[in-house]
């Protein structure tokens, strides 16, 4: 245990980590020049494009040291998005240190004060890293003051490093092995192991990835979860190099993964706790809970025909995202369909993609929502993710809507415009701090519903890439809420239906109005688009119609062509959704989401 | 499908002086081929004199049936008469260049059982002509016409094109003007089409030329329905126009009513009982083909019933006979899509057939898909 060493980076977005991840990796000869791709431990082709980390995985370095010890230090990968933030709890949880990584030119940001925070609270040994040393732009002077007075470390110990130019990657893994403890624990002890992620194989069903704190796990052991009390017997244990390593068994202090033939992910909770059943801990390991969405959008096929094909894609997605939920939902306008929750905006903009990409759906989503509360006159209270479940405004006595405490860290020439923009997303009671010159923290209380639609797209536009945001969610409060309908030639499109603050709704109308004249192609009719509340309509826009679709000749000759002309648009219109005889393409529903040009 | 009709017989004629900047129906511009063309023929006609023994309508088309000399047509018509059977009252139509015509020439067309002349006129403005690539002029398109009405012939038909850059819709109207002063049977006025592959489309790629926009297109449209309806004609089809219900051409109707017709010559089409054939578009193949005995077809369809309801939609709708309500109504939600193209007054119901409007003419591509899975 003493050769031991689990660690995490944890660093604000592009600031470097899979760069380094790979870097360590490729240090510890786990593999060689050819085989190494960047990035190797973000393997879906979206973390590849979007540069960021989803689903944490965790590797185990060989390392001697300089001293010749040799060492086996297990890197937890964690996810690098706010949406994400229990996984990287509980993936720090099952650490004793982490990297703390830091832009050299950027600097401290918002996602990494709330790092450090999450590590703090997890009594976590903290190593600064200051990387891209090589850029002209790298300020190492000025982030060392950052280091000491936003973060209250030493910024003596910060080690330096250029991940991309293979610099300082000997001084960061000797830290680690001087400067974190050894795991501590007891393998005489009943078992305790704490799940920190899970992903399913089609072959093995699903890979659990756990730190055990004590006891030892081996295949045969039937293990017990402890939040349902489910027995699974244990076919194999392991660790990850790149590819799963069997071992005979996983003592405490080692990470390692379980194959306990467990079916699918959603059978596992990310943080329960494993134990033995014939032998099992007292309490579970502090920390678990519940993930609960908090966006929902509901989800329909283009083609109603595809429905069945949805939702079969829908459960193989499943197996391997345990925090997407979903039940059935239909629409006058679509047909059948999902609603689904999602962790945040990004889960469900990735969740739309893999549909997409992985398993090649045709999708439409709708505006996404957050969770409101409405008391009525009866004194129920009632929660409404979904706006077709709108109460009846007759009875709404008070409504109720979720805030969060919003954190924004940007260069103090931008103070202004974020103020603004923040202003406007309906935020109150700002708390400003300069936490360095030149350097400005906002927080805000803000809706969830303001920051769910756009609210990071615009901050990073109007602080031109430099703002960076965190948020967590804190308390319900009183807000007036209207349910907005969007009418297309009279008839209600319930997809594009939404609860909105009052004050919002006609911006919100208008806007939507724009998109979808802009998106609507013109018919041989005339076509009104209405935002409406109850009856009363607050903005409209009207699509005229083409005066001449038409061709001259039609002879013998010309039919059979005409015909496949047609056929070819025939099969184009099925990509449209009908609302009575208007044809509503997939763009006109996605670019209602798209951030608004303010 | 209107099977109990009698056939139409078409034979295509792929010669021409010269091509026309627009057109984009096959021809060479060359005469050298007709021997061997019109030997062609005739074994092709022997082909089919078993299968298609009677017929009501002939239409010589082309290309340019009016480049064959007097011996030619005489020998092709006697070949068709031969091989064929014509009903007594038969339509029996050419389509002629003004260029090509005199006293003579018309005489003997007729004396060969012709009795309707199509004539393509095209223009009376002689800027248009030239754009248009015509090798005639005004002038000469006057005297045919003159020449065509003091020979007397039972049907006359004029083939007009409007649309064209430059053209001002006066311009268009002194046309029409002096060609209604003839008192033709028959107009056909065509809003000129840039076609791909063409002159003018290649020149429109090219940005030399343009399209005159969808404004403009529908302005003219709409004024020639309105000026000829006034003047007596019908408007029965997107661009055709007769004096009356009986000098509307019998043998286009058959194409857009699902009436069989066999098509002669090379690329014409042919159509008969849910099938539709087609002929090589090359005078030398379809001469080799033939002297080797072969069908000079090039590929053929079987029209599923899905395909013959959308076909009859898209034809249908280009008519003033329209769609019979049975077939649009057939379509989920169709009654709801008829009350509401009425409503915009795109079409009317009328007889158990939904007929489109002036205004529907116009936008009778996008009607047929509104009524189709």
């Amino acid at each position: 245990m003493q050769h031991l060493r689990n660690f995490s980076i944890i660093a604000h977005i592009d600031h470097g980590k899979s760069t380094l991840a790979d870097r360590l990796i490729q240090y510890a000869g786990l593999v060689n020049e050819r085989q190494f791709r960047d990035q190797i431990l973000d393997n879906m082709d979206i973390e590849r494009e979007r540069g960021i980390t989803i689903k944490s995985q965790t590797v185990v370095l060989s390392y001697t040291s300089r001293a010749g010890e040799a060492f086996s230090l297990n890197l937890i990968d964690t996810p690098g998005h706010v949406d994400f933030s229990y996984e990287v709890s509980r993936a720090l949880a099952s650490c004793e240190g982490v990297l703390l990584l830091i832009d050299a030119s950027q600097g401290v940001q918002a996602q990494t004060i709330a790092n450090l925070y999450a590590a703090m609270e997890h009594d976590l040994t903290i190593i600064p890293v200051i990387n891209k040393i090589d850029l002209p732009s790298a300020d190492i002077d000025g982030v060392k003051e950052q280091i000491e007075h936003d973060l209250g470390l030493d910024s003596e110990q910060a080690v330096l490093c250029s991940a991309k130019e293979g610099i300082g990657i000997e001084e960061i893994l000797e830290a680690i092995v001087h400067r974190l403890p050894a795991p501590s624990g007891n393998a005489a002890k009943p078992l305790s192991a704490l799940i920190f992620d899970a992903h399913y194989d089609p072959f093995r069903g699903t890979v659990v990835s756990c730190r055990v704190f004590d006891g030892v796990l081996r295949p045969g052991d039937v293990i017990r979860l402890m939040s349902t009390g489910a027995a699974h017997k244990v076919e194999e244990v392991g660790v990850f190099r790149l590819a799963r390593e069997p071992r005979r068994e996983i003592a405490a202090g080692s990470v390692g993964y379980v194959i306990a033939g467990i079916k699918t992910v959603a059978d596992i909770s990310i943080g329960d706790t494993i134990t033995l059943d014939t032998n099992p801990v007292a309490s579970p390991l502090p920390g678990f809970k519940e993930i609960k969405p908090v966006v929902f959008s509901s989800l329909y096929p283009i083609s109603s025909d595809d429905y069945p094909s949805l939702a079969d894609a829908l459960e193989k997605y499943k197996l391997n995202d345990a925090a997407l939920v979903y039940q059935k939902d239909s629409s006058a306008a679509l047909g059948q369909g999902f609603r689904c929750g999602f962790l945040g905006l990004l889960h469900l903009e990735i969740v739309q993609e893999r549909l997409e990409r992985e398993f090649n759906q045709a999708i439409i989503m709708t505006v996404p929502s957050v969770q409101y509360r409405f008391s009525l006159a009866d004194g129920a209270t009632v929660t409404v993710e979904n706006p077709q479940y709108y109460p009846d405004p007759v009875f709404i006595r008070s409504s109720a809507e979720p805030f969060i405490k919003a954190t924004i860290i940007i260069p103090e020439r931008h103070l202004g415009v974020v103020m603004k923009l923040c202003l406007e997303r309906r935020g109150v009671n700002p708390r400003i701090t300069y936490p360095t010159p030149a350097r400005v923290e906002i927080q805000f209380d803000m809706p969830l519903a303001e920051v769910v639609f756009d609210f990071y797209d615009r901050l990073k536009t109007v602080t031109q890439g430099y703002g960076s945001f965190d948020y967590e969610l804190s308390e319900y409060r009183e807000s007036d809420l209207v349910k907005l309908d969007i009418l297309v030639n009279g008839e209600k499109v319930d997809a594009l239906s939404l609860i909105v603050h009052r004050e919002r709704a006609r911006e919100w109308g208008v806007q939507v109005c724009d998109r979808l004249k802009e998106e609507i192609p013109r018919h041989n009719f005339k076509i009104a688009i209405q935002g409406a509340i109850g009856g009363k309509i607050i903005s409209r826009s009207t699509i005229s119609p083409f005066r001449k679709d038409v061709t001259a000749k039609c002879y013998g000759g010309d039919i059979t062509r005409k015909r496949k002309l047609l056929e070819k648009q025939k099969r184009g219109k099925k990509r449209m959704k009908m609302v009575g005889s208007v044809m509503i393409p997939q763009s006109a529903f996605v670019s209602v989401l798209k951030a608004r040009d303010e | 499908m209107n099977s109990g009709e009698p056939a139409g017989l078409y034979l295509h004629v792929p010669f021409c002086r010269s091509k026309c900047h627009y057109c984009d129906f096959y021809s060479v511009a060359s005469r050298a081929a007709v021997p061997a063309w019109l030997q062609a023929i005739k074994r092709e006609v022997r082909q089919y004199r078993e299968a298609w023994p009677v017929f009501d309508s002939l239409y010589l088309g082309g290309g340019t049936p009016t480049i064959l000399g007097e011996a030619e047509l005489a020998t092709l018509m006697t070949c068709l008469r031969r091989d064929f059977t014509f009903h007594p009252n038969s339509e029996m139509t050419i389509e002629a260049n003004p260029d090509d015509l005199s006293r003579p020439t018309l005489q003997t067309l007729r004396e060969l059982g012709l009795n309707r002349i199509s004539l393509g006129v095209q223009s009376l403005d002689d800027h248009d002509l030239a754009y248009l690539g015509r090798k005639h002029s005004a002038g000469q398109a006057l005297r045919a016409l003159e020449l065509i009405h003091s020979v007397g012939w039972p049907q006359v038909g004029v083939d007009l094109m409007y649309g064209i850059e430059g053209q001002t819709l006066a311009a268009w109207k002194r046309t029409l003007d002096r060609v209604l002063s003839f008192r033709p049977e028959h107009l056909s006025c065509y809003q000129l089409t840039l076609a791909p592959g063409t002159p003018l489309g290649k020149r429109q790629a090219d940005g030399r030329v343009r399209a005159i926009g969808e404004r403009w297109e529908a302005a003219f449209f709409i004024f020639t329905s309105r000026y000829l309806e006034r003047y007596g004609y019908r408007h029965y089809e997107i661009s055709n126009f007769a004096r009356s219900r009986e000098t509307m051409c019998r043998h286009n109707r058959k194409y857009w009513r699902h009436v069989p017709y066999l098509g002669l010559g090379p690329s014409a089409h042919s159509f008969r009982a849910g099938r539709r054939w087609w002929n090589v578009r090359s005078i030398t193949r379809y001469c080799q083909l033939l002297a080797a005995d072969q069908a000079p077809v090039e590929a053929s369809e079987t029209l599923t019933h899905e395909q013959l309801s959308l076909e009859a939609l898209a034809l249908g709708f280009r008519t003033s006979r329209g769609v019979a309500l049975a077939l649009a109504g057939n379509h989920p939600g169709g009654s709801r899509t008829i009350a509401m193209l009425q409503q915009s007054r795109l079409a009317t119901v009328h007889h158990d057939r939904l007929q489109p409007t002036r205004r529907g003419f116009l936008v009778a591509d996008s009607l047929p898909l509104m009524f189709s899975r």
